[in-house]
């Protein structure tokens, strides 16, 4: 199909019906308002469920109950309400559910304000909720990327029986972009879900129940262990990451994700028309991390410059991942700012001036 | 020498033992529910809805498919069950820190709503399950681990009274207050529960029953005299009694 021009949270929202979302839950926050706002109308008209809850808290465990019962769910949130969507989080991680979450991120701690931000990277990548849990999030940088991601993510919550977050910055929820939503992804190959509870005890002839909870501590330890080999091979299988001019072996390179990748993007550029090379990783997973794109570094990278919209929570695991090999350098702008490329290129200026 | 089975467990629930103390009425209470949905052939497919609390296994107990709820959101967690499932029976079995506590907003939006979903509300007047803390239910000048002179008035309120609440709420359908005390309402509690599943047979929207219930060990009272301190405190404060009933108002639309 043709491209169209679509405002960002319109497109996400659209991709989760193409990618069979069955039902939404959600709460209103600014900025990813347009998300329920287009699914209300266009859920029913597809014979599909949307669910205004009465709070985030109720709407994720309406997908909990969703997802238990076999169903595809989505919910869409901004970063205070997913900080309250947390516990519902923390227990479909426990309970094996598949569900997506997107999360159209904005400036904190608390109410904060209603800017684009990426200060959401610990909450996402840290657990978030209680317990040994991870979830797999992406962080695209185009609105085409972005929709591919939603859609397939239904089938990768599935496959891995784990929820999946797809985490921009208000910047990507709120811009317009042209995009073709019925561009073909790869979707895994997902085993039935006989697991859930759909009501069908009699015909299946025996009990389903969706639980998190283990008494035993040795029952809840075999069951974390079991669930950190999934988080283990979504780090062998589900890196994702992209390299930018790295054929041209830079000394310097960026690592950056969603719009801060963008504007990074014009500083290679503004800073190849001087005659300076530098590269740059874009994380696409951010759990998990794309530790494979810091070990294919060549020897020449000498220094790895950290950019996000925050005051830096990336940055620890690109510490990690350079484990010691590069210097490790950070720029960031917080609470809702969006940097200009020109404050990055002074950052970069200074660094090459320090190093000779 | 020719046997005659004149009672057997219900198939409603599973052939194991249950977790809750001796002398509490959860045990009667599932075994009502489990009867019900057997009778009324719903418990192959019925989903059903554990909270937290002394219900907390209750997903072990119900011979149904089950989920298990966090604390209080037991008819969120049943809404995305429902909306997905709609021809399904679907029940939540909540006590009262779980469903007048931290779950209020979620019931009263649940009814609010109209879900079509079953309420099973036990209230003990107590946490029960955390040993004893006081709960938006607890009696004035009754004694918990957490209001040991007894609750008062004045910083922790009067106790919640759930149905009245709740009939005050414009989409709920069906709600009723009923005892186990004794084997005559028993049976009026499984009238109830009956009632309130025909309401969601029927399409006709949210219904709850409330129990009132007892807790003999976080009490202090042995298991008949929490009976009959049941009946002389609890149900002078929580009158038994329909709360609700708007199936008649929709039949005549």
């Amino acid at each position: 199909m043709a491209k169209v021009l679509m405002k960002g949270n319109e497109a996400m929202a659209l991709a989760a019906i193409k990618g069979g979302c069955d039902a939404f839950f959600g709460y209103p926050i600014t900025p990813q308002n347009e998300i329920p706002e287009y699914l209300s109308y266009h859920m029913e008209e597809n014979d599909r469920i949307f669910v205004q809850a009465e709070s985030e808290v109720a709407a994720i465990n309406m997908v909990y109950g969703a997802a238990g019962s076999g169903a595809r769910v989505l919910t869409s949130s901004s970063s205070p309400g997913i900080a309250l969507k947390q516990e519902g989080i923390s227990y479909m991680v426990g309970s094996e559910l598949p569900a997506v979450i997107i999360n159209v991120m904005r400036g904190g701690p608390g109410l904060g304000g209603i800017q684009p931000s990426q200060a959401d990277y610990n909450q996402i990548t840290r657990g978030g909720g209680n317990g040994d849990m991870k979830i797999m999030s992406f962080a695209p940088e185009t609105l085409q990327e972005t929709v591919n991601i939603v859609k397939e993510s239904f089938s990768l919550a599935d496959y891995y029986r784990n929820p999946v977050m797809i985490a921009v910055d208000g910047l990507i929820g709120q811009m317009m972009e042209p995009v073709d939503i019925d561009m073909p992804i790869n979707e895994k190959k997902c085993p039935p879900k006989d697991w859930a509870a759909t009501g069908e005890s009699a015909k299946r002839g025996k009990r389903n129940t969706i639980v998190s909870l283990h008494l035993d501590p040795y029952k809840l330890e075999e069951h974390n262990l079991k669930l950190q080999k999934k988080y283990d091979k979504m780090i062998e299988d589900e890196q994702r990451y992209e390299m930018i001019n790295m054929d041209s072996d830079p000394n310097i390179v960026l690592v950056a994700y969603g719009s801060m990748a963008r504007i990074a993007r014009s500083v290679i550029d503004d800073l190849k028309a001087e005659g300076i090379e530098i590269g740059m990783i874009r994380p696409i997973s951010l759990f998990p991390f794309p530790q494979k794109a810091f070990d294919a570094l060549s020897d020449k990278t000498t220094t790895l410059l950290t950019l996000e919209m925050s005051l830096g929570q990336m940055l620890q695991d690109v510490r990690l991942a350079s484990n010691g090999r590069h210097k490790i350098e950070f720029f960031g702008r917080t609470g809702g700012v969006i940097p200009e490329s020109d404050e990055i290129i002074a950052k970069i200026k200074s660094l090459i001036k320090e190093a000779k | 020498m020719k046997t005659k089975t004149i009672y057997k467990p219900t198939e409603g629930l599973v052939d194991r033992d249950l977790s809750y103390c001796p002398g509490c009425t959860h045990g009667i209470i599932h075994k009502l529910v489990g009867e019900v949905l057997v009778e009324k052939d719903l418990i192959g497919e019925a989903i059903g809805v554990a909270s937290v609390g002394c219900s907390v296994l209750s997903y072990e107990f119900f011979n149904c498919d089950m989920q298990q709820a966090a604390h209080g959101r037991a008819p969120a967690v049943a809404t995305g069950i429902k909306r997905v499932r709609p021809k399904n029976t679907v029940f939540t079995y909540q006590g009262d820190g779980d469903l007048a506590s931290i779950g209020l907003a979620e019931i009263v939006h649940a009814a609010h709503r109209g879900e079509n979903i079953t309420v099973i509300f036990v209230n003990n007047a107590i946490y029960g399950m955390t040993g004893g803390q006081m709960a938006p239910t607890t009696l004035i000048d009754q004694k918990t681990s957490t209001s040991p002179r007894g609750r008062q008035k004045k910083g922790t309120g009067e106790p919640l009274r759930m149905s009245e609440l709740l009939a005050t709420v414009p989409g709920a359908t069906y709600l009723e207050r009923v005892s186990v005390h004794d084997p005559k309402h028993m049976r009026k509690a499984k009238k109830a529960l009956q009632k309130a599943f025909e309401v969601q047979e029927n399409n006709q929207g949210f219904s709850m029953i409330e129990f009132i219930s007892t807790c003999p060990v976080n009490w202090g009272l042995n298991p008949n005299d929490s009976l009959k301190w049941a009946t002389e405190h609890m149900i002078p404060y929580y009158p038994l009694g329909v709360y609700k009933d708007a199936t008649k108002e929709e039949s005549d639309e």
